[in-house]
């Protein structure tokens, strides 16, 4: 146990195949001390999946998506190809080279087993990980690091102003929030704007305020008064270099939580370009900027990007989406066994629609976080199924999905 | 009107907002709820512990001045910078510790009290009385002559409020009273110093007949010499009288102008510290002052352009009473304009800040929490700009910035709470029918609770009393 660790890999890398198949011990000993990194990232407010992983050559996604649909791979505002008929939107560029480059596995329509159309709830479910709302009062991925061998790195973060549910649950996690005042978050404000659209008082006042955030920030002011953009598209990227620049220190966690806000696009939601795109871009930054921020750990990392359901597969009537159930959730890093899809695709063909509207949740989500917890942290599925996700007994995971 | 309505009104409009554990009476009977407020001394009171007395406030006033004078000897203004911060700015600091204490307590206070309608009024009076801490010299005495002032005398009358605001060193210093001294009287004879005319003048224009209220020129400098003598023991004047301790009103025979007063058309003869007393009261029974009180409290409580017939109610009750507080208090509960459904006040940055946190239910907040959360609001405890007090009316509250401050502290609050709270269900509880349906759905399609929370309270009816 005091090898130095290049000595350890060594010794696992001559041992191959043995001590692959042999004990369960040797091969936690590989994965020694936060060695193997893992970071979540929870899209808050609902990915529009359809809109990120673009099915663009099932038979009915044109006449269902309408105006968000988006083009074949090659047109004006086509989609990255990914495996035949589907196709990244434009702005997630980086997650494409992942994609290309092996590191990136996608499932593209899955759902945790919660089935209304709540934030909350739905965040609580993804976070629990139990099987509905309220079913536990800690994260799973607070209970996974406890369930880990004691020699084990267990400490994570969460890059945020409070410990997330997910991480709940845990003695060793932290959060830490960047230092700078917190501006108004765009989307609150376009949300309080709609709120005070009869209030006479109000509505003139916050107008007028944001008008004046807009002049300073397009004026580069935004420094100025020490504010960044809280959590817009803009921010994504810091937060990401912050979890970063934290898990790749000295000892650093072994896991971190980031939460990226705005994804609730209700309306003028775009396609090729627009809000979401906006978003996606932000993400793909972060993303981006979370890779080149591990370094050298990035070999040895995973990083999932869920989030609590999608949305509509229909536009609304005010240009974008309602709530809705599957959603897609990407798997990247050097870990990862990518440039294929997990899952299955259930198809948009109107039959095949949850409830006539979403698309279908193929894939638990459960499943995911499984895969990622078996074969990345080497739980064995016994605490997996019973302790991690409490009803998860009829959850398999995902094979295939992680380089052991 | 339905009953859950009232009941909102109640702890919302005439009290510092709902907490999820709000007592039972409050929905129960709200109007007899309220009124219960308003006899029981310990609604009002303030358990002072750990923080100062009036005589520690001055003692620790009287330090500080004594430290600041032997440490720049009368030549602060060649001090090197460091040498000022250390003389200056570091004893200023530690008497600050005082106030900010009294923040504290009078928050957390603010975010526990069953009674927040005497809680609100304390808030009231206390800036109605307004003694500022924006002066080095009241920065001590500013929480405690709120506690041993304003509190201790909501269950009296208005005059005795008004004699024992006038007495203590928190006023007499604020309002430059202390030293004040009478042309002719012994001190004021020999020395190059003479009448204070402030603590005349505020009283009679900000505390009592208020500046349409009848009076001129000549009765301000009349009721300023009757005041002269009026000071405290110890602290700045150094006076020392025998068997006073620091902070004790006293009254300093050679600095009273000797003679008869003329006030508002009436001869106050020559009675010492009577003289004073009894012009004091006599202000405090005036008409006017039943008129200005009047319409302070209904725009605080009902509007800012409260209708008349709510005005002249509680003038009536004031004018019937004899001033006495608990009586104006409960005519201010059985005015019908009191409860009309709709909220028609802007809340102020204090009790947008309290209503919030008893809103989330937090038992307590960090003292550093608790000052920034202020500073950023825009309303320091007893830090008024002047002797008029805080603003009353939504036009000097609901400004741009002051509203996008709300909104990021909000949100700030939101963040921290993270997914421990459920704001829709909260905003049912607190807000209970007054709570629209706009809102309702707004905080219910939110991406995350904390938005949710942040929605509930930047909503237009959770902004309003």
């Amino acid at each position: 146990m005091t090898l130095p660790l290049m000595t350890r890999r060594a010794a696992l890398m001559a041992g191959g195949a043995l001590f692959l198949a042999g004990s369960a011990g040797a091969l936690t000993l590989s994965r020694q001390a936060g060695d193997r990194k893992f970071v979540l990232v929870i899209l808050r407010g609902a990915l529009d999946g359809l809109a990120a992983v673009a099915p663009y050559g099932d038979a009915h996604y044109r006449a269902a998506r309408g105006k968000l649909a988006l083009a074949p791979p090659g047109e004006a505002g086509g989609v990255l190809p990914l495996t035949e008929g589907f196709g990244l939107h434009l702005d997630l560029a980086f997650l494409h080279q992942q994609w290309t480059g092996g590191e990136l596995a996608i499932v593209p329509a899955c759902a945790s087993p919660y089935r209304e159309r709540s934030h909350f709830d739905a965040q609580d479910v993804l976070e629990t990980g139990a099987a509905e709302v309220f079913g536990a009062s800690d994260g799973w991925l607070g209970r996974a690091l406890t369930a880990l061998p004691p020699e084990l790195k267990r400490e994570a973060v969460a890059i945020s102003g409070s410990l997330p549910l997910v991480l709940r649950g845990s003695a060793s996690a932290t959060s830490w929030a960047p230092s700078f005042a917190p501006s108004a978050s765009e989307d609150t404000l376009s949300r309080l704007m709609d709120l005070y659209a009869g209030d006479a008082l109000l509505g003139p006042a916050l107008a007028s305020a944001i008008q004046t955030n807009a002049i300073a920030s397009a004026s580069g002011m935004d420094g100025m008064d020490g504010k960044g953009r809280r959590n817009g598209p803009g921010a994504y990227k810091g937060l990401a270099e912050a979890a970063a620049r934290l898990m790749s220190a000295e000892g650093g966690p072994a896991a971190a939580v980031l939460s990226f806000d705005g994804w609730d696009t209700h309306a003028n939601q775009g396609a090729a370009n627009g809000q979401l795109a906006l978003r996606l871009a932000g993400l793909d930054a972060a993303l981006r900027a979370l890779k080149d921020g591990l370094g050298a750990h990035w070999p040895k990392t995973v990083v999932a990007v869920v989030t609590e359901f999608g949305r509509t597969v229909a536009e609304n009537g005010t240009g974008g989406t309602d709530h809705g159930t599957g959603s897609a959730a990407f798997l990247l890093g050097g870990a990862v066994s990518g440039g294929k899809f997990g899952g299955d695709w259930p198809g948009l063909a109107p039959k095949a629609l949850f409830q006539g509207r979403d698309l279908a949740p193929a894939t638990d989500i459960r499943s995911v976080f499984m895969a990622v917890l078996q074969d990345h942290w080497s739980l064995d599925r016994d605490t997996l199924s019973r302790t991690v996700f409490p009803d998860g007994t009829g959850v398999r995971p995902i094979s295939g999905l992680i380089r052991t | 009107m339905p009953r859950t309505l009232a009941a909102s009104i109640a702890v919302n409009r005439f009290g510092l907002g709902a907490r999820p554990d709000e007592p039972e009476a409050a929905t129960t009977d709200p109007k007899a709820w309220l009124a219960q407020q308003l006899t029981r001394t310990s609604s009002f009171t303030l358990p002072s512990g750990g923080l100062p007395t009036t005589r520690s406030a001055a003692e620790a006033l009287g330090s500080y001045l004594e430290d600041l004078k032997t440490k720049t000897d009368g030549k602060a203004g060649k001090m090197s910078p460091e040498a000022q911060e250390e003389a200056i700015l570091k004893p200023l600091k530690q008497l600050r510790e005082i106030l900010i204490a009294e923040i504290e307590a009078r928050t957390l206070r603010g975010l526990t009290t069953e009674a927040g309608f005497a809680e609100r009024l304390v808030l009231f009076w206390s800036n109605h009385f307004t003694v500022s801490a924006n002066k080095a010299v009241t920065i001590p005495f500013a929480g405690v002559f709120e506690r041993e002032v304003i509190r201790a005398g909501m269950t009296g009358t208005f005059a005795d409020l008004l004699v024992a605001s006038t007495r203590h060193p928190g006023m007499l210093l604020y309002l430059d009273q202390a030293q004040s001294m009478g042309p002719n009287s012994k001190a004021g004879k020999r020395r190059d110093k003479g009448l204070n005319e402030n603590l005349a003048r505020e009283i009679l224009e900000l505390q009592t007949l208020g500046a349409q209220g009848g009076y001129a020129q000549a009765d301000v400098t009349e009721f300023a010499k009757a005041l002269t003598g009026w000071s405290l023991a110890g602290g700045r004047t150094k006076l020392l009288v025998p068997g006073a301790d620091p902070g004790d009103f006293i009254f300093v025979d050679r600095f009273h102008e000797p003679g008869t007063r003329t006030v508002m058309g009436k001869r106050y003869s020559a009675d010492g510290e009577g003289q004073g007393e009894a012009i004091l009261r006599d202000l405090a029974n005036h008409p006017s002052t039943a008129q200005r009180v009047a319409t302070k409290l209904a725009r605080h409580f009902i509007s800012d352009a409260p209708p008349a017939s709510a005005v002249e109610a509680l003038a009536r009750s004031f004018r019937t009473s004899g001033g006495r507080l608990p009586a104006l208090h409960e005519t201010l509960i059985s005015l019908d304009e009191a409860w009309n459904p709709e909220a028609q006040k802007f809340k102020s940055p204090n009790e947008f800040f309290l209503s919030a946190l008893r809103f989330t239910g937090l038992p307590k907040v960090e003292r550093k929490a608790i000052t920034a959360a202020y500073g950023l609001l825009g309303q320091v405890p007893w830090q008024a700009p002047s002797p008029e007090g805080w603003p009353d009316d939504a036009a000097s509250w609901a400004g741009p910035d002051a509203v996008i401050k709300r909104v990021e502290w909000a949100q700030g609050l939101a963040d921290r709470l993270g997914t421990k709270v459920r704001p829709e269900s909260l905003a049912r509880a607190a807000l209970g029918p007054a709570l629209s349906v706009a809102t309702a759905q707004s905080i219910a399609r939110a991406e995350s609770a904390s938005q949710g929370l942040t929605l509930a309270l930047m909503s237009p009816e959770f902004q309003r009393r």
